[in-house]
This record gives C-alpha cells, structure tokens and sequence, in this order.
C-alpha cells in the first residue's frame, strides 16, 4: 500500500475511514443506550414473571416462552426442509444444472422478499385458506384453525428462514470432499447410503450453523408474525398449536405504540430489547464460531 | 494371449467413452486374466485411469460421460439395462490414488461396506475387519488402537487401510489407480509386496506412472496412448521386445 502525502490524499483517508467508523459507532450507541437503559431492570423476578398492570410493571416470561416456542416449531419444519433441499441441490441435481440454477434462483429471491410481505403472505395462505380448509374439513366450519395462532406463525417464519438454512448447509456439503463419495459408492454403497452415512455426518457443522442462524433470524423479526399469531397481552402460556402467544420482539414493538404509562414503560422496554439482544447475539456468535471451526476443519484436511 | 477362456476375467471389446465431445477412449479390446495383476501404463491424460473406471462404472458418476462397446464381468455385461452397480461394486472394488479413508475410527472404516450390504453381527463384523486388516498387511501396527482415528495414521499406513476397506466387502476384481503414487519408497515398496500376495485370491487391475513398478508387480501389461490401447501383452515381453515402436518410446522414456 501506498500512502498518499497531499492534502486531498488526506482528506480521502479521513472521509472514508469517518464513513467506516459510522458502523462502529452505530453499534457501540445501540449497545450502551440499552445496557445503560435496561440492565438495573433485567433481573430473575422480570425474567420469571408475567407482565402486570397495563404492561407498566412485571416480567416478560411469556413472550421469552413464546419466542422459544416460535423457534423450536420453526427450526422442526425449516431445517429439516432446508436441509433436504440442499442436499437435492447438492448431490441430486449436480450444482451447475439448469434445475439448480432455477432452485437457487427461487432460494435467493425468497431470501430477498420483505418480511412484512412473509406476514401477509402467511395470513393469506395459513390462516385463511389453510385455516379454512382444516376446519371446513374437520369441524364443519367451526373455528379451530382460521385464526392467527403459533403454528401458523412458525410456519411463516420457517419460510422466512428457509434461504438461510439452505444457504447454510449447501455450503457444509461442498466441505465433503469428493473422494469420499467416491469411496463409498466404490464399496457398493447406494447414492442415498452414502448421503447417509458419509455426506450427512460431514456436513454436520453446517446443518447446525444454519440452524443457528435461521433461529437467530428468526427470533428478531416482527413482521411475520404480526397477523399470523403474536398476542398483544396473554399471561398464559401456549400449549396447543392453535393458541396465541407472546413474543419478545412483537411485545417491545407493542410497548413503543400502546404503552398507557409512557415513564413506567420505558425500562421495561429497554429491559426486554436487552433480552432480545442477548439472545439474538449468543445465537449468532455461536454460529460463527461453528463456522470458524468448520472452515478449520477444511483448510485441515 | 486367451489360453483358456475360463482364465478370462474381464473382456472388453471395442469399448468408446466420450466425456462431452472429447474422444476419451477409442475401440479398446481387451482381456484381462484371472488372478493375475494387469499393468495400465501410459502418459499422463492417456485415458488409462478413465478405462480403469469404466470396469466398475465409477464413470457413471461424470454426467457428461458417454460409454458405447461391452464390458464382460465372468462373461456379464456390466453396461447392460439392469444391471445393479451396487452388486458390481462390491465384485469389483477400488483403490483411489489419494488414500480416501473415512474421518472415522480404523474399524469403522473397515467395517463400514459390510455393515452397508447388511452385516450386523458384531463377532463375525470383528473376524472380517481382523481378516481384512490382515490381509492388507497393516493388523499388527494397528491392532490395538482400531477405535483411533483413521486420519491419525501415515499416507502408507491409511492406503493399506483403503486395501483393507475395499477386501472387507470381499471382492473378485480390485481396480487400483496408482495406489502408490503419493507415497514415499518404503510405502510403495509394501503396497507393491501386499499386491504380489493379493494376486493369489484376486484379479488386480493397476494404473501406474512408474515403470519399474509395473515391470515388477504385473502379469500382463497395457500401454495406453492417446485412448487408444495401443499394445498388449506379457509384461516380459513388453518390457523386452515390444511390438510397436510407440511402445518402446515409452518404456525406453524418449517421450511421456
């Protein structure tokens, strides 16, 4: 690298490094805003208890249950999907194949579509038609699953994150080097053998990251769930599929907008968006870890 | 050569193999005997390992691969409708260039082609991963740490492992593709004495840049040029008085 003496190669260098910076600061403002605002506030009792009083006192315990519902559900439908589709990318249809192409077509502008649209989209076909046509089936019209509930909601979002986890495991399975393919085939074994028992195990790593991050997405956006499930107050806790339920990102947007005590909310609020961090920070820095290793492991072998 | 056409273990006739609309492999006839080792030779991009793969039809694996012509297997064509590559696999086993054991433990690896043709007794699963691993000459260095990581042992020591996985689904043929060709003097010198005593129980078919090694290891040898199987013969006599000139520029290292 050269550096540049002049007045202008200066000004170059302080302008873009400032632009750089931008991001940093940005980062460390957010941060310290909500520690600062929130840390007194998080405690056992705010993890542990239900909301009270109009939301201006109480915990968040059912929005945390909630969200983990959401993921759990999400995670059981969107990774196994996202895997399977992976490996058909992978190991079926060749990787440069028009098949491919037009499937990885698909995945990145599914990856590129706005959230809120995932909501409407999730209202539309789950909670309407799917919701209908269950209960015109089952119940003879009676309202069972025409209404915004948690699986409807986790199926919007195991939508949402299916391109990550594709993504993901894609990635892990061209880690799998080719020759052992080869030898497994060459013992005899079938394709879906050697998916099985060679390709599944290696990409093992990816299928978590993927994973991780489709739950750390997932735990952070509000959009889809608006219309398809999340409740503005439940104190109970969901069990059952067509229940609603609480969540921890929709509950600090539902304290911004409908708070009745605007001074007794307000480190509630922060108290929550720092819950919200934490999680969706430990979630994403575990993934990058177990992509490090990953990464690793193949420079290794 | 066919003294006896019981001898004959494989025969191929006017074999072609397109990749694309590259000419890969060009009328190749040939017949390989019965518990004898068959030398492929050959300058790099001969189409030597290419027909190698075509005995057990790894090349099904390359989309852009076209094979018309017969390839018996004890007198079955391989390429014939229905014909179960799983079932000639496991007659035909292989050994890669690159030792490619699996990230698993040493009895796992071994172990790993019988439990997938449905092995699941665990003392007889123990008597063949032994018998194997004997076989391949490497039971007595790694008898007492078979749950070690196969990746922990030495290039030599992980393509004798590769041997022993191949024998363990218990072979007729083995396909080798210069098993040695990564590996230092002492490796290669084992592979080669361990190849001498396969020969007895199986057909071997070796790929191999090195001269001296197909002058000592085979039976027969092939000298491919070019996709085309230009000379076939004892090993003696190719190494003594070959036939063609193309072949004699080859071994005598004017070209290649």
């Amino acid at each position: 690298m050269t550096r540049s003496k002049g007045l202008v190669g200066r000004l170059v260098v302080g302008f873009t490094g400032a632009c750089a910076f931008l991001s940093v600061a940005a980062v460390v403002w957010i941060m310290a805003t909500i520690i600062w605002g929130g840390h007194t506030h998080l405690t056992w009792a705010f993890i542990s208890q239900v909301p009270s009083e109009g939301m201006t006192e109480g915990g968040v315990f059912p929005a945390i249950v909630g969200t983990f519902f959401l993921v759990v559900i999400m995670s059981l439908v969107g990774v196994p999907v996202g895997t399977i589709t992976a490996i058909y990318l992978s190991e079926y249809v060749g990787r440069q194949s028009k098949m491919a192409q037009v499937i990885r077509f698909a995945v990145n502008t599914l990856a590129g579509i706005p959230a809120i649209v995932f909501g409407l989209f999730g209202l539309g076909f789950f909670v309407q038609f799917s919701g209908n046509s269950l209960d015109k089936i089952f119940y003879h019209g009676a309202l069972h699953w025409a209404q915004p509930n948690i699986l409807w909601a986790s199926l919007t979002m195991a939508l949402l994150t299916l391109p990550v986890v594709i993504v993901s495991v894609e990635e892990a399975i061209k880690t799998v080097p080719q020759d052992l393919r080869e030898a497994s085939l060459a013992l005899g074994a079938t394709r879906w053998q050697t998916i099985r028992k060679v390709v599944l195990p290696g990409s093992m790593g990816g299928i978590l990251t993927g994973a991780i991050l489709a739950v750390s997405r997932g735990a952070g956006e509000v959009a889809p769930i608006l219309f398809t499930g999340a409740a503005y107050f439940l104190p109970q806790l969901p069990h059952r599929f067509t229940d609603q339920f609480m969540e921890l990102g929709y509950h600090v947007f539902i304290m911004t907008t409908q708070s009745t005590d605007v001074e007794k909310t307000l480190p509630i609020q922060y108290a929550t968006t720092l819950v919200l961090l934490l999680l969706t920070f430990t979630l994403n820095f575990s993934a990058i870890a177990l992509r490090a290793r990953i990464r690793r492991r193949r420079v290794a072998a | 050569m066919a003294e006896n056409e019981n001898d004959l273990k494989i025969t191929v006739r006017k074999l072609n193999l397109h990749y694309g609309p590259k000419h890969a492999l060009h009328d190749v006839n040939i017949d390989i005997r019965a518990n004898r080792v068959t030398a492929l030779i050959g300058p790099s991009g001969c189409g030597k390992s290419t027909f190698l793969r075509t005995l057990n039809r790894m090349n099904d694996l390359i989309d852009s691969a076209r094979i018309e012509g017969e390839v018996k297997v004890d007198g079955e064509d391989i390429y014939a409708d229905g014909m179960d590559t799983v079932d000639l696999r496991k007659r035909v086993g292989m050994i890669f260039q690159r030792s490619n054991p699996f990230p698993k433990s040493i009895y796992e690896n071994v172990a790993y082609g019988p439990r997938i043709h449905g092995m699941t007794n665990k003392a007889e699963m123990d008597a063949l991963v032994e018998k194997s691993l004997r076989q391949a000459a490497i039971w007595d260095e790694v008898k007492d740490e078979l749950n070690k990581s196969a990746l922990a042992l030495s290039g030599g020591q992980q393509q004798r492992l590769c041997i022993a996985r191949a024998l363990a689904v218990e072979p007729e043929v083995l396909l080798m593709d210069e098993p040695a060709s990564a590996l230092d003097p002492i490796a290669t010198s084992k592979i080669e004495e361990l190849i001498y005593e396969l020969k007895e129980r199986y057909t071997i078919v070796i790929v191999t840049h090195n001269m001296q090694q197909a002058a000592r290891v085979s039976n027969d040898t092939a000298f491919f040029y070019m996709g085309r199987l230009v000379e076939f013969d004892a090993t003696e006599k190719i190494f003594t008085k070959p036939k063609e000139k193309q072949t004699e520029d080859y071994i005598t290292g004017r070209f290649g």
